[in-house]
């Protein structure tokens, strides 16, 4: 079976589990099974961005909940001023997600744009360190945002609200959830397989071949971290409304740690890999703190484990289908 | 002016201290290639085997031996049965396994010692404080960690540029597999670059205790900064190391003094005051965006 198919294929069924498992658990009494499967999605979101820039051009970004945070802030802390009745720069505000999550978004992608202008002057070990600084300069900021709750984060009196589809349902908010990874997962695969995307799996696999074939690197590598932020930014938007909560915790480096795991549990530059990444890292942490306080002791050695042997991951030998790079 | 200098001291002692940290990181990066997120940890553990061995047996010198041996050993243990099966892994996986080593780490102390902070009080030949000179008194503890920064820095470069050790380190750090070819005993030399590493942080562990708490997130927040150091330095060159702790300890603490008094100068307190957290906390990062404009692989690049 070729590789396409093998991609549509995993995509069906994991489309379909997702699609039928809330229906499943809605027979048995588990309420905690529909915010479960919520958490994977929205975390699925994120991975399948980092995704497309560590498994399709090798930059190993160890920052990336620094976008994840933005996204949720910017949509809590608009959604505050405009139930205090401020106005922000003289606009009155409003809640409906078809106006702020745009902005959210705009948000991450010019923090993605300074930010892996800054970064991808570098490559390898610097890239890692100097993504993970900023992000650990953006949890300072918003740890010394004491308007917005410093440290202990920023309650949402309410979710956003959307034309015709009802978030505060949490049946329609994990639908729109799926909907919003499909498309993505979609629109990722278009661009790995697009011009732009074989030049930038070019540079991953040699930078000076491609550098002496006429490409200019940095324009491809920078367009790709913006869109890789934009993924994980509205990961952050969803997690603010789902949670309806933000706090500087969401953009910790054991948050991007988290992300890495993930990525690399399910299979690099796989796409669908991480979805499954996902699935079953949060199952796990879920089955873990129902059973110890102390989860990491597991957790950790875990990650370990991953790392030593845990090359391919899930998926990646099946769906990269014996293809070597 | 004597606040001027006074901040210039903070900041030399700061700097000495992220010095004695970023020096282990950058050798074990220059010689290994490996990324090792679990230096912090070890940081931590010097921290806490020097803490509670000073309230076992009140002598600051057993909770210095006991801070760097403890330490190193750690750091032995963690080389053995981690890091020595990553060295020619993409640096991916080491950051995934240094990590998960981390939250083990965090969590298995929590567990020993438990989650509240432990406090070590300074030694009493290091209590109190020296009159630099009329108006500016200086605490001892804070000279001492200058000097021992200063001892290390020298011990160092004596070791690398004046032994055989040395040597070979920096052979190893410009190309691996020649020094391996010729017959070096590469596991020896990681082992013990490692292990250095590992007992300087230590050695930083028992020294800061004092001045702070000692608690599990201690080590984080210092790793942190301690890659924004050589970062900025050049990864891999213990010159860079130097030079970057030295610039960030002075960046943070002239920011820390002079910072809020310019914002509230210039603006209504209630923003400059958070506007001056920020940015104070911030100030690092800003700094090495500065560099990285400039210099993309720092100010002393290893490797050209």
């Amino acid at each position: 079976m070729s590789r396409f198919n093998r991609f549509t294929l995993t995509g069906l069924v994991m489309l379909a589990l997702l699609i039928i498992a809330p229906v499943v658990i809605a027979q048995t009494d588990w309420s905690g099974g529909l915010p479960l499967l919520t958490r994977i999605v929205i975390y699925a979101l994120a991975v399948v961005s980092l995704d497309l820039i560590i498994g399709y051009g090798a930059l190993v970004s160890f920052g990336h909940a620094m976008f994840f945070s933005l996204g949720g802030y910017v949509v809590a802390v608009l959604l505050h001023h405009t139930n205090m009745g401020d106005t922000i720069f003289g606009w009155e505000g409003t809640n409906s997600a078809l106006l702020l999550w745009p902005l959210a978004l705009l948000a991450c992608a010019l923090l993605g744009l300074v930010v892996g202008y800054l970064a991808l002057k570098t490559r390898g070990v610097q890239f890692i360190m100097i993504t993970l600084a900023f992000a650990q300069m953006v949890y300072f900021v918003l740890v010394s945002l004491q308007y917005y709750g410093g440290d202990d984060g920023l309650m949402m009196d309410m979710r956003n609200t959307m034309p015709s589809i009802q978030l505060d349902d949490p049946w329609a908010f994990y639908y729109l959830a799926l909907t919003l990874l499909v498309v993505w997962v979609l629109f990722c695969r278009l661009i790995v397989n697009s011009r732009f995307g074989l030049v930038f799996q070019a540079l991953r696999q040699s930078e000076r071949r491609a550098v002496n074939l006429g490409v200019n690197p940095l324009p491809f590598r920078l367009t790709a971290f913006v869109i890789s932020a934009v993924g994980t930014g509205l990961a952050g938007i969803l997690w603010a409304n789902y949670a309806e909560f933000v706090t500087p915790d969401m953009a910790t480096w054991a948050k991007s740690g988290e992300f890495l795991a993930i990525v690399t549990l399910g299979g690099l530059g796989t796409l669908l890999g991480p979805i499954a990444g996902a699935a079953v890292f949060i199952g796990l942490e879920q089955i873990l703190t129902i059973w110890t306080e102390h989860w990491m002791i597991v957790m950790g050695p875990m990650l370990v484990l991953i790392a030593l042997f845990g090359q391919q991951g899930m998926l990646g030998r099946y769906l990269k289908g014996g293809r070597h790079d | 002016m004597i606040l001027f200098i006074e901040q210039l001291l903070n900041g030399l002692q700061y700097g000495a201290f992220l010095f004695l940290l970023a020096s282990g990181l950058t050798l074990v990066f220059g010689i290994m290639g490996v990324i090792n997120l679990t230096h912090g940890t070890f940081y931590m553990i010097g921290a806490y085997c020097g803490a509670l061995t000073v309230a076992l047996t009140g002598s600051f010198f057993m909770g210095l031996l006991a801070a760097m041996a403890g330490a190193g050993l750690y750091g032995l243990l963690v080389e053995s049965a981690v890091v020595r099966w990553l060295y020619n892994r993409d640096h991916l996986y080491q950051v995934l396994a240094t990590l998960g080593l981390i939250l083990f780490t965090n969590e298995a102390v929590t567990l020993i010692v438990g989650r509240a902070p432990i406090f070590m009080n300074i030694p009493d030949f290091l209590s109190g404080s020296v009159t630099l000179f009329p108006g500016l008194a200086y605490p001892l503890m804070r000279l001492a960690l200058i000097v021992v920064g200063l001892a290390v820095a020298l011990f160092l470069w004596l070791l690398v540029n004046h032994t055989r050790f040395g040597m070979l380190v920096r052979a190893g750090a410009d190309d691996r597999q020649m020094v391996d070819a010729l017959g070096v005993n590469m596991r020896w030399l990681y082992m013990s670059v490692f292990g250095l590493g590992a007992v300087l942080c230590g050695l930083a562990g028992v020294m800061a205790a004092p001045l702070l708490a000692v608690e599990i997130a201690m080590g984080e927040r210092i790793l942190i900064t301690t890659f924004v150091v050589i970062v900025i330095g050049g990864v891999g060159s213990i010159r860079g190391a130097l030079v970057g702790a030295m610039l960030v300890g002075m960046v943070d603490s002239l920011g820390r003094a002079y910072v809020p008094q310019i914002l509230t100068a210039l603006l209504p307190y209630s923003v400059a005051d958070t506007l001056a957290a920020g940015l104070v906390s911030a100030s690092i990062y800003v700094l090495m965006a500065f560099v990285l404009l400039v210099r993309p692989y720092g100010l002393f690049p290893a490797r050209s």
